[in-house]
């Protein structure tokens, strides 16, 4: 395997959770609620596959509880933006506090305890032997699979059918949609649920597919990464698959550099991720300062129908 | 409905009778009702603490334990009370720059890379300047940790200005950014010969050193922090540039038409907002750490959000919450004595938060009836 199949194997092993993560932002933000508490999320989401995967030893009942956890929190979230009109930026940054605290405490137990498992991958069979293409496509576990799915799934959701049609509608002008006899309260409440389980599912894929025991923190940005990749895949599920792997190729490069024995120190290294984030949507926001930027026009701003007094 | 235009001859019928004396009761949601009352904050903590006692007793443990070793930690003793003003004395500084560029609506989150920045610079002047006399030695320390803090809210500043980048992201990630260049430093070029590998600075001369009350950890930085909330008073309440951010903060199209330039004013909350920040840095590598290591604030640039908000960005409401938020961070250390991990304040801290942006809302509903 030569190093360019080698980076692309391993962006898309780091990619995957921020995809998935990114999707899960791309559902919250479209229906018009702002999702700070990714981190947060992906933490929860996490821990909680540890905890029941460490004890039942079964993976599909630890994935099902994660995703009910973060679906739960995402409720929360929904409660106080959609029916408090709570500020959605405070929402999500104590969202983030209460996640990284309450998966620090409830981690403590399990710390560095080895998983029982990974993720298993999906076998191909006579495909394995094609070079490259069986190199990549060989060794990619069933959420990534999942994950690739989901975004065609998302993309004709979004874009062809009447439920995106009118997920957009919420998005860009609740009140109208309102008129029209959407009910707006509960798409907001149904999408911001499910966008917070596909974040909370991402951070489960980190521990089965990229660091296979609990540490505390140890999503490490990637949540707030994931923030700044639904601006940079404009709300887009398709370009949110190709941001997500450039960046988990961005993620790996790093660790392959070192490998390669370079003068650089390893901080420098782990720093591109972050700069890349800030200098990328810098780019976009010179390039796109007098085009729309895709942006769900009422995104961050409560809706109330009008009411007599 | 029935249509009363006078005009029309038609008979009316009477409404059909719902039977009964039961009025629909709803809720009405009245946007002008945007003071919430006194006690929303206190009840946001009583609330939280009850909500964490769930989770702490889920784990088998019993809350009021907990909660009893934390209180008693944090303002039981003497010790424990000067540890918790030392630990206010950051919350103090950060918040009180998050709280200035909250005025007009600039999310500042970056504090905790700030602090990290402004402690690197302060240790820098020890580091390449180790023989200088103690006022020169402080002084320096001081200009160069603000400066770098400001600088990192710079960074912050001018991608929301000059390229439309949501700031939230940006100081986030300059966070993470902080940190890892923290490390570096501490791992390499930094690191203390005769610290038997430990990742860590030398340790700072007495002349380099914060002076500190008598033989207690409090130092001066508690002086800075509260001549800083005075200053930030008398400039919002009597200056024409505290009455431009207000203006902003109240009304920023208003402003806008006023022929206020926002942009500058957002950079020069910025680079406020970062300057207070690397003085909490200096202040407490120079006065607490007495060196520069991992570590260096346990999420202090965080907690001071939740403070600037808690506080309704009012400075004597600043002062009070981060001696609070000072006792919660100590009572999370001393619950580790009995086994416990302090992220258990982290925990209470985020549901303090949820329960009092929820509070902040739930008074601006009504219950009314249709009649």
């Amino acid at each position: 395997m030569d190093f360019t199949t080698q980076l692309l194997i391993a962006a898309i092993s780091a990619g995957t959770p921020l995809l998935l993560a990114t999707l899960g932002g791309i559902l919250t933000e479209r229906a018009g609620i702002i999702q700070l508490g990714a981190e947060g999320l992906m933490l929860m989401g996490a821990v909680t596959t540890c905890i029941v995967y460490i004890r039942s030893e079964n993976l599909i009942l630890a994935l099902l509880s994660a995703v009910v956890i973060t679906a739960l929190l995402g409720m929360v979230h929904s409660f106080l933006c959609v029916t408090l009109r709570a500020n959605q930026t405070m929402s999500g940054l104590a969202m983030t506090l209460f996640g990284s605290g309450l998966s620090a405490y409830l981690g403590k137990s399990i710390s560095g305890i080895p998983l029982p498992g990974v993720s298993p991958k999906l076998d191909l069979g006579a495909l394995k032997s094609v070079p490259v293409i069986g190199d990549i496509f060989g060794r990619m576990d069933y959420l990534t699979w999942f994950s690739l799915l989901l975004v065609l799934v998302l993309h004709l959701l979004i874009h062809h059918t009447s439920w995106g049609l009118h997920l957009r509608a919420v998005g860009d002008n609740p009140a109208t949609a309102d008129v029209m006899g959407i009910r707006v309260q509960l798409i907001r409440y149904s999408y911001v649920t499910a966008g917070a389980a596909l974040i909370g599912l991402a951070g489960a894929d980190m521990v089965l597919a990229y660091a296979p025991t609990w540490n505390e923190g140890l999503t490490a940005g990637r949540g707030w990464i994931a923030v700044g990749l639904v601006i940079f895949a404009r709300w887009n599920p398709l370009r949110a698959l190709f941001c997500a792997y450039f960046f988990g190729a961005l993620d790996s490069l790093g660790f392959r550099i070192q490998l390669l024995g370079s003068v650089v120190p390893s901080y420098f290294l782990k720093m591109i991720p972050y700069v890349v984030t800030i200098l990328v949507l810098m780019y976009l926001g010179y390039r796109n300062r007098n085009k729309p930027s895709g942006t769900p026009e009422s995104l961050g701003t409560p809706y109330v129908r009008e009411q007599r007094f | 409905m029935s249509s009363n235009t006078g005009s029309e001859t038609a008979v009316l019928k009477p409404l059909p009778d719902k039977g009964g004396k039961w009025y629909s009761l709803r809720l009405e949601y009245d946007s002008s009702r945007t003071r919430s009352p006194w006690w929303t904050p206190i009840l946001s903590v009583i609330l939280a603490l009850l909500l964490c006692a769930v989770f702490i007793a889920a784990n088998g443990m019993s809350p009021l334990v907990v909660y009893e070793k934390m209180f008693r930690g944090a303002f039981g003793t003497s010790y424990g009370f000067t540890e918790t003003m030392v630990k206010a004395i950051p919350l103090l500084l950060c918040g009180l720059g998050i709280a200035v560029a909250y005025r007009i609506s600039v999310w500042n989150i970056g504090a905790e890379g700030q602090l990290t920045v402004g402690a690197m610079a302060a240790t820098a002047v020890t580091i390449y300047f180790p023989d200088l006399p103690s006022f020169w030695s402080i002084t320096l320390m001081l200009v160069f940790g603000t400066a770098a803090g400001a600088l990192w809210g710079l960074m912050t500043a001018v991608p929301r200005t000059h390229f439309g980048v949501n700031e939230l992201i940006t100081s986030l990630m300059l966070n993470y950014v902080a940190l890892l260049a923290l490390d570096y430093v501490v791992f390499g070029p930094w690191k203390d010969p005769k610290g038997f590998n430990f990742p860590g600075s030398p340790m700072f001369t007495a002349a380099q050193s914060l002076p500190v009350l008598g033989s207690t950890r409090l130092h001066i930085g508690l002086i800075f922090g509260l001549v800083a909330v005075l200053i930030y008073y008398l400039m919002i309440k009597f200056t024409r540039w505290g009455y431009e951010l207000r203006l902003i903060g109240a009304n920023p199209t208003a402003a806008r038409y006023a022929g206020i330039h926002i942009r500058k004013h957002i950079i020069i909350v910025m680079l406020i907002s970062g300057g207070l920040a690397g003085i909490a840095g200096m202040a407490e590598v120079s006065g607490v750490t007495h060196k520069l290591m991992q570590g260096i604030s346990p999420g202090y640039g965080y907690t001071a959000i939740i403070v600037a908000w808690l506080a309704k960005l009012n400075p004597l409401g600043l002062i009070v919450t981060s001696v609070l938020f000072g006792g919660l961070i100590v009572g999370g250390y001393s619950v580790q004595t009995i086994g416990l991990p302090s992220s258990i304040s982290e925990m209470l801290q985020g549901a303090i938060l949820f329960f009092l942006i929820a509070g902040d809302m739930i008074h601006r509903f009504r219950v009314r009836r249709n009649a």
